[in-house]
């Protein structure tokens, strides 16, 4: 640059003001405003996108397109000043829509495209103006033109036709488990949990700049999404539990008492013919290259994991549901792949519809011996239909009895419906688990293949009775959403989480020794402590795991007790247990902040062949760098 | 050590519908908006309401990004079309409104008070031919001659033409002010 032009430079940097901080804020405000507004308008084009093209919106466009400039001013300048009112914001959509270049130079349609809003005073004047105004209804898309006083500029009303949530998404969650007083309740029931999807939202939150929401992260999907390494069963068991006790590294005067449970892996060649019916969302809210694009490649993963007996069948839903592939054996992959391939998004969301045909697909592909599982993909919007999580709930518990498992895949943010998706897998003896990058598809359905698809024991429960003579107080860390009633442990028609081959299922508990200094609960004056037990035993706690064999309608249970030493250190697991709580802003935690996480996981990080832990350390980073903001 | 989200990460979750995405992004970028705004139009309340215009309908737009250009320079493109859009409607207007009442004279009668209040630096701004304007705008925004030429859909050495033609111009102006 030359000297003129860096004076121009200066000269300019100098003249340019700063921008008024009112009109700033308000801008920004308007901006936003735009953008729930759209949001909530998404779902009205997918509802109506199976209506025949020539509509009244389309008559819109033509009529914008075959208007030329000169046509339009000659015919009246008040038409010329574009008197075009939008109440929508839709504007995007009604008008012919050029590429991501927006304002191109066509006489009146980009005037209306880009759908400015007229400076305070503008408003004023138009109301004054006589005006036509003319309404005109296509689905939920309501547009109002008329022909109001000679201005270029448009308004967007200050209230939007309707009021729509800016985001869609719905959590899952429960408050935080409470300390619970040893001689109180000695007994603490709950079901395992082998999902992950908490972990690749919160994932995804962070990368995205964002702290998630709180009632986004489930503890306990955090700390299991890692491996860990725990002892293989022997003898033929389903699965081997084993049971630490560490210093906590939040509290000095407390323990965590860390059960880690490893699922048997079975010979891979030994295993059962599959049979598979995706179920996929066609939906036009999945056409987003996060969305049906990343599915298509995640089952293209998938399929080169199965074997020629196993046998793949597509359904897909939208408008309405259909089979796109019989089943198929997996050897035709060619087959498969092409109707893959052919899938596009477009049309309303009936998850039920489709639910219903894959189960009477996956019934009808079931022969002796076979494992049949219906793999649902979806961004979680189920619209139409049986909508409400419980109806959905009850219809899969029902479906269960069948023999079918179901696996739920999450894809894409904005409208994912966290609540309905574990509501599904949690009843469909599946797995739910949150897609957002190919890595992790591989994570999901390659590396762990066969524990998302081949159950070893359904219906785990955990009860943990702990010791009042050895544990004052107890907190179970996540399974919130996951806790049983005490009775319900024996009552084998209550239906609990599955395992499948080769899944390790982690519980965390913070345990306060009696006469620690970190007792939270004062003793009570008109009932004496420590009534539970003359058997003054030094144990810690007894555990209690029941499960089924597949198929099983009777539990095997097996006991243990834990004894009260400290066995071990805090390892990768407290550091995982301990971020997901400062996420969820608990109070257990004092001080310990997340510098002490990313600490306390580096330290602990161990081999980690495929880079999960490290993953998890940066998430840490990232979130400590956006909670000081 | 401060990790951000790069603009690109931010846009694409907005464009898919994430609300606190947008709103980051926005506040991040709202005042090289009014920046670049200001130097295309040259005048601040020319800028304010460009910049209005464009926030309005950025949602909208945004829809379609696609992370093929980088967020900052889709913001310029879509920024540029946007100031000639504005510009290209004002002198329609200006036609459509010779002869046209008096309410429409009055208002382009204050337009030419405010013009007559512009400094040199804003005069000389716009005195330049709007292509010209266009380009040195953006150069002087630290923006590449390469990346001008994206944003403008022209080639390198036009922008690099374009800025010795501004410099002919602004010199030639100089002269005449100093004469």
């Amino acid at each position: 640059m030359t000297d003129d032009l860096n004076d121009l430079k200066k000269l300019l940097d100098q003249a340019t003001p700063a921008p008024d901080p009112a009109r700033r804020a308000e801008n920004i405000a308007l901006a936003q405003k735009n953008f729930a507004d759209l949001q909530g308008s998404r779902d009205g084009p997918r509802l109506t996108s199976d209506r025949p093209q020539k509509g009244l919106t389309s008559g819109v466009r033509n009529m914008l397109n075959t208007l030329t400039s000169r046509a339009g001013l000659t015919a009246s300048t008040a038409i010329v000043a574009v008197g075009l009112v939008f109440l929508s914001p839709l504007g995007d959509d009604i008008l012919p829509r050029g590429a991501e270049v927006a304002f191109e130079p066509a006489a009146l349609s980009d005037v209306a495209e880009q759908a400015p809003v007229s400076r305070k005073s503008v408003p004023q004047a138009l109301e004054a103006a006589p005006a036509v105004q003319m309404e005109m209804v296509s689905g939920d898309v309501a547009v109002t033109a008329g022909t109001p006083a000679p201005s270029a500029s448009m308004v967007v009303p200050d209230a939007p036709l309707e009021q729509l949530q800016p985001n869609a998404e719905s959590f899952a969650n429960a408050d935080s488990n409470p300390v619970h007083v040893t001689t109180e309740t000695p007994v603490s029931t709950f079901s395992i949990d082998v999902d992950t999807a908490s972990y690749a939202f919160v994932r995804n939150a962070l990368t995205n700049g964002q702290m998630p929401p709180q009632d986004a992260v489930r503890v306990e999907e955090m700390i299991n999404y890692f491996p860990y390494d725990y002892p293989a069963p022997t003898d033929g068991a389903a699965f081997q539990p084993s049971v630490t006790l560490a210093q906590t590294p939040w509290n000095p005067d407390t323990q965590l008492l860390h059960i880690g449970i490893q699922g048997a892996l079975p010979e891979l060649a030994d295993r059962p013919p599959l049979n598979l019916v995706f179920l996929i969302d066609t939906s036009g809210s999945m056409n987003q290259p996060n969305k049906l694009p990343l599915l298509k490649q995640s089952f293209r993963l998938m399929l080169g994991q199965l074997r020629p007996q196993d046998e793949v069948s597509i359904v897909t839903y939208a408008g309405s549901a259909g089979q796109v592939l019989a089943p198929t054996p997996a050897s035709e992959r060619g087959t498969i792949l092409s109707a893959l391939d052919a899938l596009g998004a477009g049309g309303a969301t009936a998850g039920q519809a489709g639910l219903q045909q894959a189960y009477a697909t996956a019934a009808a592909m079931a022969d002796e011996g076979e494992v049949s599982r219906v793999i649902l993909a979806t961004d979680g919007d189920f619209n139409v239909g049986l909508s409400d999580p419980q109806a959905l709930k009850d219809y899969i518990a029902d479906k269960r009895d069948s023999g079918t498992y179901l696996s739920v895949l999450g894809f894409g943010r904005g409208n994912l419906d966290d609540a309905t998706m574990q509501a599904l897998a949690q009843n469909g003896n599946g797995q739910a688990a949150y897609i957002d990058t190919l890595s992790e598809a591989q994570k999901v359905l390659v590396d762990q293949l066969s524990g998302a698809l081949f159950p070893i024991a359904d219906d785990v429960k955990i009860q943990v009775e702990f010791n009042p003579a050895t544990v004052a107080e107890y907190r179970l860390i996540g399974y919130e959403t996951r806790a049983l009633k005490r009775e319900d442990f024996n009552n084998d028609k209550v239906d609990a989480g599955d395992i499948g081959a080769g899944h390790q299922v982690t519980a965390i508990y913070e345990v306060t020794p009696t006469g620690s200094p970190a007792i939270l609960n004062d003793d009570l004056r008109y009932s004496t402590g420590t009534t539970a037990s003359d058997r003054t035993s030094d144990e810690l706690a007894f555990l209690r795991m029941r499960y089924k064999a597949p198929g099983a309608a009777d539990s095997t249970l097996i006991e243990t007790p834990v004894s009260a030493d400290i066995t071990d250190t805090a390892g990768f697991a407290s550091a995982i247990a301990g971020f997901g709580q400062l996420l969820r802003g608990s109070s257990y935690l004092g001080n310990w902040s997340f510098a002490d996480a990313i600490a306390l996981a580096t330290e602990t990080k161990g081999s980690d062949p495929f880079g999960y832990r490290a993953e998890a350390i940066t998430l840490m980073r990232l979130a400590q760098s956006l909670s000081a903001q | 050590m401060l990790m951000k989200t790069d603009d690109d990460t931010l846009a694409l979750a907005a464009a898919q519908g994430d609300a606190v995405a947008f709103a980051t992004l926005i506040e991040r970028q709202y005042d090289r908006l009014f920046r670049l705004c200001f130097r295309l139009t040259g005048s601040r309340a020319e800028a304010e309401d460009l910049t209005q215009d464009i926030c309005a309908a950025l949602p909208a737009k945004l829809r379609g990004f696609r992370a093929e250009a980088s967020f900052t320079t889709w913001l310029y493109r879509l920024c540029v079309n946007a100031a000639h859009d504005r510009r290209r409607r004002a002198a329609t207007h200006a036609k459509a409104a010779s002869g046209w009442g008096a309410w429409e004279i009055n208002r382009r009668a204050a337009n030419e008070d405010t013009e007559e209040a512009r400094d040199w630096l804003e005069q000389a701004m716009r005195a330049l031919p709007s292509d010209l304007r266009d380009t040195l705008a953006l150069v002087l925004d630290d923006v590449t001659h390469a990346q001008a030429g994206d944003i403008l859909g022209v080639s390198e050495g036009t922008i690099s033409w374009r800025i010795s033609q501004a410099k002919k111009h602004l010199s030639a102006l100089r002269k005449e002010d100093t004469a």
